[in-house]
């Protein structure tokens, strides 16, 4: 309980830093200006997505190699906190995009991959809630996630490998890409604070998962006993 | 401040997003607690 308090109080503040950093101590970027301290949320959202969907294709793994139930527990979670830092990044991106690119939006590769991406993850969550049996649910939903997994990279290469109306990487983009050093360490910051949430949340989502199936075998339990009710009165009486 | 407003949207929709899906997590997680409890009780009064 104390460490989970703990964790909360470190979020906020570290939120209410990283908030401070991106508005005031960032420099200002010479062609988009103001506009341009979207992207201290913007990629942090995406970093976050990405280890989110890193934990659920382990745990999608690691489920099928040990039938462990607490390695799907991991998977939805993480699956869910993954789709809620790309609906993250799939709003502020067109924020960012609308004044500088003059569009909300366009279909090129980083974009569609990406789109892709989130209904990807969102047809796994739809597809452990379309099947009744457990073990039938975990396995296939695990395979799912494994196939799904396939599209993040490919999400990371996309403007790398074809030409996007989406910016080049400005971080390990090769030569002729960096950062400010300000703006690199405003950004770590903001990344630490969007993680960390990340983090915390998973956490919270892999509670309730854990909670839920408690109550699935409770539920179990009581019914047997419901129907064994009849059977020692008979005995009984 | 040109395009402050969508500055502040984004940065609202980061913390918004966040604090809801906390919210909904920590209303469902206490809503299985209470559903947990019950069925506790009723398998003491069998």
């Amino acid at each position: 309980m104390t460490g989970r308090i703990a964790s909360r109080i470190a979020a906020a503040a570290l939120i209410f830093f990283a908030g401070y950093a991106a508005l005031f101590i960032a420099p200002d970027e010479k062609t988009m200006h103001v506009i341009q301290r979207i992207f201290y949320f913007h990629v942090p959202s995406w970093i976050a997505m990405f280890c989110a969907f890193t934990v659920v294709f382990v745990a999608n793994v690691a489920y099928l190699a040990t039938r462990n139930a607490k390695w799907d527990w991991l998977g939805v979670a993480g699956a869910e906190t993954g789709v809620v830092c790309c609906t993250i990044g799939l709003i502020t991106g067109p924020l960012w995009a609308k004044p500088v690119w003059g569009i909300w939006w366009t279909w090129d590769a980083r974009l569609t991959t990406t789109f892709i991406l989130w209904l990807l993850y969102i047809c796994y969550l739809l597809l452990r809630g379309l099947i009744d049996d457990p073990e039938k649910k975990s396995t296939l939903s695990a395979v799912f996630g494994i196939f799904a997994f396939l599209d993040v990279p490919l999400v990371y290469v996309s403007n790398r490998l074809w030409r996007t109306q989406h910016p080049q990487p400005v971080i390990l983009g090769g030569s002729g890409s960096g950062l400010d050093p300000t703006m690199s360490k405003v950004l770590l910051v903001c990344t630490l604070a969007v993680v960390g949430v990340m983090i915390v949340v998973l956490m919270d989502r892999y509670r309730l998962e854990r909670l839920r199936h408690e109550f699935e075998e409770l539920q179990i339990e009581v019914e047997s006993r419901i129907a064994e009710a009849p059977a020692i009165a008979r005995e009984r009486g | 401040m040109k395009n402050f407003e969508n500055l502040f949207a984004a940065w609202m929709v980061v913390w918004a997003v966040f604090f809801v899906y906390e919210i909904s997590i920590a209303r469902r997680i206490a809503r299985l607690r209470e559903d947990i409890e019950r069925l506790k009780q009723q398998l003491r009064e069998e």
